[in-house]
C-alpha cells in the first residue's frame, strides 16, 4: 500500500568549512496518507523544517540528500532533476513560511504576488486566478476578500498576512501544503484566527500537509498525527490523540511537562507586611519620537501606568506586541526618561535617566533582555562579562573576581570552565544562564526579565523557570517578569498585569485570573491561550461570546 | 569523519593562495623600508654612472637615472619615505576617525550633528587639491606630509567607523551596559571596538593603499617629499624624461607602487577566514 506521501530511511548531511562531515538528519522514516495533516515536532536543531524543505526536494546552501527516498505523489524528489522539481513547486507542493513578512515583496501589491504561481505555471487565465484568489480570501476569513489584494504588505496585520501567505500557497491546488511554524510569530490571539482558517481550508480542499511547530498545544489543534524529531532523529510517531494522552518516549514526555509547569507557590504571608513595596512605578507616561511644548512624546507607549511590586513577590506583565510592555521595562531601568511619572525604588523616587542614578540604584535592579545573542558582548569571555559588574559595583579584582565569577557560575549551574569561552560558542539555554549570572553579579535585588523564555525551546525555557525560582529562595529576589505567555508568568508570578495599547487593564493574582478577570480583553487574552485538548479550537470558537470579543478587538 | 582536516590552518585561520602571495609581497616591501639603506649597493645620492638614463646591466641592475645616480639605491631608500609616511598618515587619520565615530555614535545628539557635518565639509574639498594648497602655504616637511595626508582621511574613516559603531550601539548588551551606569569611555573601548575592529583594519588597509597613491601624486607634482631624499613618487617625477628612452629608471619606481598598492589590495580582499566549526 503506498501512501501519499512515503519518506524512508532519509539521511542529510552537510560539510563545514573545516572539511568535517555533519549528519544532520539520521534515518527519519514516515508517511503522510491523502489529506492527512501531519505535525513535525521538536526543539531548534531536531532538523523539524530540514525535513520539511525535502518534501519540495529543497536543501539548505551546503547540505544535501545522502541517501533516502522522498517520494510524494509516486515521484522521488530526492532524485528528480531541478527542472521537474521547479514543476512540482507551487502545484504539487506549496509552502508557507514562518514570517510571512520576509516572503511578501514590500513593493508590489498583495494581489500580483498571490497569482503569482498561477502565472509562472501557466494554470490558468490571469482573470480566473484572480477570481480564484479572492475566494481563498474569503475562505480564510480576510476581511474585505474583493479588495484586499489591491493593498500592499504594511497595510495589512501580521495575522492577515499569514493568511494570505496561505492564499498564496493554496493558488495552484497543491495537494501537500507545508506549514514552517506559521502562528509563531504572531500574538495568542490572533493566532486563534489564523489557526481556525489554516483548518477549515484544509479540510475544505481535502489536502494533505506537514505543519512544522515547537508548540504541542497549537499542533494538537490541527494535526492528526504527530513526529517527535529530535537531534535529526524520530522519537516517536502517533495520532495526537496517543501522543497527548500515552506518550511513551521519555523526551515527549519532557515536552508534555514543560507544558505544564508547577504553578508558583504563594510565598507566606507574612513577608506581605512589608512596609516599603521593592519598586513602585506611580502613574508613568512615556513615549518616543520628538517632544511637544508640554513634554509629550509625539508617539505615547505607556500612558499613566502605575503599579506594585512587593518585595520577595514577583509581578508579571502580559500584552500582546505593542503593548508597551517592553518600554515599562525600559523606563524601570531608566533607559527611557518618562514623560510624567515616578519609578520608585524602596521607597526612593529614582532620577528618570540611568546616568543620574546613583550607582548604588543601578546596582539595586538588574534588567535581562530577550535575546540572549544579542545582550551578551560575542568579542569578550564569558569570565569578562560577569566580571565587569563585580568591578564595576564592588570593585572586585583579581583571585576575589575569578572566584566570585565561579561561584556565580555554579549558581546558574554552569561549570567553572565556561568563563574561558566566548558567547558565540554556548547554547541559548546556557547564554540566558550566564545573561542571569551577570545580572545576579551586581548582588541585585530587583530583576526585570524582559520576554527572558520566548526565545528559548520548551524543555529550555522551564529549566531557566525553575532557576529562577531556586535562585530567588536563595538570594531574597524580587522580579518583574515581562512575557506575552501566559503559562511561563503564571508558573513564576503572584501577580499579573495585563496591558493593552500602553494602558494597564487590570491586575489579578497568578493563581485566579480566570475566576477573578473583569475586563472583556483580559478574558479574551486568557481563552486565546492554546491547550492540549484536540477538541479546544473547535470548542472556543464555538463559544458565541468569545467569537464576538474577538470580533470587537 | 575527520579524514580531511586541513593542516593549513594557521591558529584557526585559513589564508587563500592570491592571499598569501600578496602578504609575502608585503613582507618583501616593510622588508626593505626597514632595511634598504643597508642594502644599497651605491650611496643613492652620489652620480656613479658616466652615462644617464642608463640600462639594467649587471654593475647597475635597474640602470641609473636622469643624473646617473643609481636607481636600484634610490628605490631602495625611497621605499623608507613611501611606507613610512603612509603608515603614519593612515594610523593618525584611522585612530581619529574611529575614536571620534565611536563617540558619535554613543553620544549622539549635538556632538553627533556638530562633528559628523564639519567632517562632511572637509570631505567634500577634493583630496589634492586640498594637499597642494596646503603644501604650497606653509613649504613642504615630512612631518607636514603626514599631517595633511592624516586630516585628509579622518572624515572617510569617521564616517566609516561611525556606521559600524551605530549598529552595535543598538545591541542588548550595549543597553544591558548603559543599564548599568557605564561612562562613554566604557563603552566605546569594551563594547563597541571589539566588535567592529575587523572591518576597521581592512578600511585601514584600503586607505593606507589610497595614501601611497596620493603620496606618490604629491611627490610627482613637486610637493611631496624634496630633493636629495625621494620617494617612489619623486623618483617617477625625477626620470619622467627617460620616458622616451625606455629607460628603466621611470619603470622600475612605479612598479614598485603598483606591487605594494595592489598586494595591499589583494591581501584586504583575501584576509585569512577563520574557520568557524569550532564543535569539536
Amino acid at each position: 500500500m503506498a501512501s501519499f506521501v512515503e519518506i524512508r530511511d532519509l539521511k542529510l548531511g552537510a560539510m563545514t568549512d573545516s572539511g568535517r562531515d555533519v549528519e544532520i538528519i539520521k534515518g527519519v522514516s514516515f508517511d503522510i496518507a491523502e489529506g492527512e495533516i501531519v505535525a513535525l515536532i521538536g526543539e531548534s536543531g531536531s532538523g523539524k523544517t530540514t525535513i520539511a524543505l525535502t518534501l519540495m526536494g529543497h536543501c539548505r546552501p551546503g547540505c544535501s540528500i545522502r541517501s533516502g527516498s522522498v517520494v510524494v505523489d509516486g515521484k522521488d524528489m530526492a532524485r528528480l532533476s531541478e527542472r521537474d522539481r521547479a514543476a512540482m513547486r507551487g502545484t504539487e507542493v506549496a509552502y508557507v513560511p514562518q514570517s510571512a513578512a520576509a516572503a511578501f515583496n514590500p513593493a508590489k501589491r498583495l494581489m500580483d504576488q498571490v497569482v503569482e504561481v498561477a502565472q509562472i505555471h501557466k494554470l490558468m487565465p490571469m482573470n480566473q486566478a484572480r477570481a480564484k484568489a479572492v475566494e481563498l480570501f474569503r475562505a480564510l476569513a480576510l476581511p474585505d476578500p474583493e479588495t484586499i489584494g489591491q493593498r500592499y504588505p504594511h497595510q495589512v496585520s501580521g495575522g492577515q498576512l499569514q493568511r494570505l501567505s496561505a492564499a498564496m500557497a493554496l493558488i495552484g491546488g497543491p495537494n501537500l501544503v507545508i506549514f514552517d511554524e506559521p502562528t509563531t510569530a504572531l500574538d495568542v490571539t490572533t493566532q486563534i484566527e489564523v489557526l481556525r482558517a489554516f483548518k477549515s481550508v484544509m479540510a475544505a480542499g481535502g489536502m494533505a500537509g506537514v505543519y512544522v511547530s515547537h508548540d504541542l498545544a497549537v499542533v494538537a489543534q490541527i494535526a492528526d498525527r504527530i513526529v517527535v524529531l529530535k537531534g535529526g532523529e524520530v522519537q516517536e510517531i502517533g495520532t495526537t490523540a496517543q501522543i497527548l494522552n500515552d506518550a511513551q518516549h521519555p523526551y515527549t514526555r519532557d515536552l508534555l511537562a514543560a507544558f505544564h509547569p508547577v504553578p508558583h507557590a504563594v510565598v507566606a504571608e507574612t513577608q506581605a507586611a512589608e512596609p516599603v513595596p521593592a519598586l513602585e512605578v506611580r502613574q508613568v507616561t512615556a513615549g518616543y519620537g520628538p517632544v511637544d511644548a508640554k513634554g509629550v512624546p509625539h508617539k505615547l507607549a505607556l500612558r499613566d501606568v502605575s503599579c506594585v511590586l512587593e518585595k520577595g513577590r514577583n509581578l508579571g506583565v502580559i500584552g500582546e506586541s505593542g503593548s508597551g510592555k517592553s518600554t515599562l521595562a525600559r523606563v524601570m531601568a531608566g533607559l527611557l526618561p518618562p514623560a510624567s511619572g515616578q519609578v520608585l525604588l524602596g521607597g526612593q523616587v529614582m532620577e528618570g535617566e540611568a546616568r543620574r542614578r546613583s550607582k548604588d540604584q543601578l546596582r539595586r535592579m538588574q534588567i535581562v533582555f530577550q535575546l540572549a545573542d544579542t545582550a551578551l558582548n560575542p568579542a569578550r569571555s564569558v569570565g569578562d562579562i560577569i566580571g565587569r559588574p563585580l568591578g564595576f559595583y564592588h570593585g572586585l579584582k583579581g583571585a576575589a573576581r575569578e572566584a566570585r565569577i565561579i561561584e556565580l557560575l555554579d549558581m546558574v549551574r554552569l561549570p567553572a570552565t565556561m568563563r574561558h569561552r566566548l558567547p558565540g560558542e554556548l547554547s541559548g539555554g546556557q547564554k540566558q544562564r550566564i545573561n542571569l549570572a551577570r545580572a545576579l553579579a551586581a548582588n541585585p535585588e530587583v530583576i526585570l526579565c524582559d520576554e527572558i523564555t520566548s526565545a528559548l525551546d520548551t524543555v529550555v525555557a522551564a529549566a531557566v523557570i525553575e532557576l529562577l525560582k531556586e535562585l530567588q529562595r536563595e538570594l531574597d529576589l524580587s522580579y518583574v517578569f515581562i512575557s506575552h505567555d501566559l503559562s511561563t508568568v503564571q508558573a513564576i508570578c503572584d501577580e499579573v498585569m495585563v496591558m493593552l495599547n500602553g494602558a494597564k487593564v487590570e491586575q489579578l493574582p497568578a493563581d485566579r485570573i480566570h475566576e477573578s478577570a473583569r475586563h472583556a480583553y483580559s478574558k479574551l487574552l486568557f481563552a486565546s491561550v492554546p491547550k492540549l485538548d484536540p477538541g479546544w479550537l473547535d470548542g472556543v470558537t464555538r463559544d458565541p461570546e468569545f467569537a464576538a470579543s474577538l470580533a470587537r478587538r | 569523519m575527520t579524514a580531511r582536516s586541513y593542516s593549513n590552518g594557521l591558529f584557526g585561520y585559513r589564508l587563500s593562495a592570491v592571499g598569501t602571495v600578496a602578504a609575502l609581497v608585503i613582507l618583501f616591501w616593510v622588508f626593505i623600508a626597514l632595511f634598504g639603506p643597508v642594502l644599497t649597493p651605491y650611496p643613492p645620492g652620489e652620480i656613479v654612472d658616466m652615462d644617464y638614463f642608463g640600462p639594467m646591466s649587471a654593475q647597475f641592475w635597474l640602470g641609473s637615472d636622469y643624473l646617473g645616480r643609481d636607481m636600484l639605491s634610490r628605490i631602495l631608500m625611497g621605499a623608507r619615505y613611501t611606507v613610512g609616511i603612509s603608515l603614519a598618515a593612515v594610523v593618525i587619520s584611522c585612530f581619529m576617525g574611529v575614536v571620534l565615530g565611536m563617540t558619535a555614535a554613543v553620544l549622539g545628539g549635538w556632538f553627533d550633528t556638530c562633528l559628523s557635518r564639519f567632517l562632511d565639509a572637509l570631505n567634500s574639498i577634493p583630496s589634492k587639491l586640498f594637499g597642494l594648497v596646503v603644501v604650497a602655504g606653509i613649504g613642504s616637511s615630512i612631518p607636514v606630509l603626514v599631517g595633511v595626508l592624516a586630516v585628509i582621511y579622518t572624515p572617510g574613516s569617521y564616517r566609516f567607523a561611525r556606521a559600524l559603531a551605530v549598529n552595535i550601539n543598538t545591541m542588548d548588551f550595549v543597553t544591558v551596559a548603559r543599564a548599568r551606569g557605564e561612562r562613554t569611555p566604557y563603552l566605546i573601548g569594551q563594547e563597541i571596538l571589539p566588535n567592529i575592529l575587523g572591518p576597521v583594519l581592512t578600511d585601514m588597509g584600503l586607505r593606507f593603499v589610497f595614501i601611497v597613491l596620493l603620496l606618490s601624486g604629491l611627490s610627482f607634482l613637486g610637493l611631496g617629499v624634496q630633493p636629495p631624499n625621494a620617494d617612489w613618487g619623486s623618483l617617477v617625477r625625477e626620470n619622467i624624461g627617460g620616458l622616451p628612452f625606455c629607460a628603466p629608471a621611470v619603470i622600475m619606481p612605479s612598479i614598485a607602487i603598483a606591487t605594494l598598492t595592489i598586494s595591499v589590495n589583494l591581501l584586504i580582499d583575501n584576509l585569512p577566514v577563520r574557520i568557524r566549526d569550532r564543535s569539536e
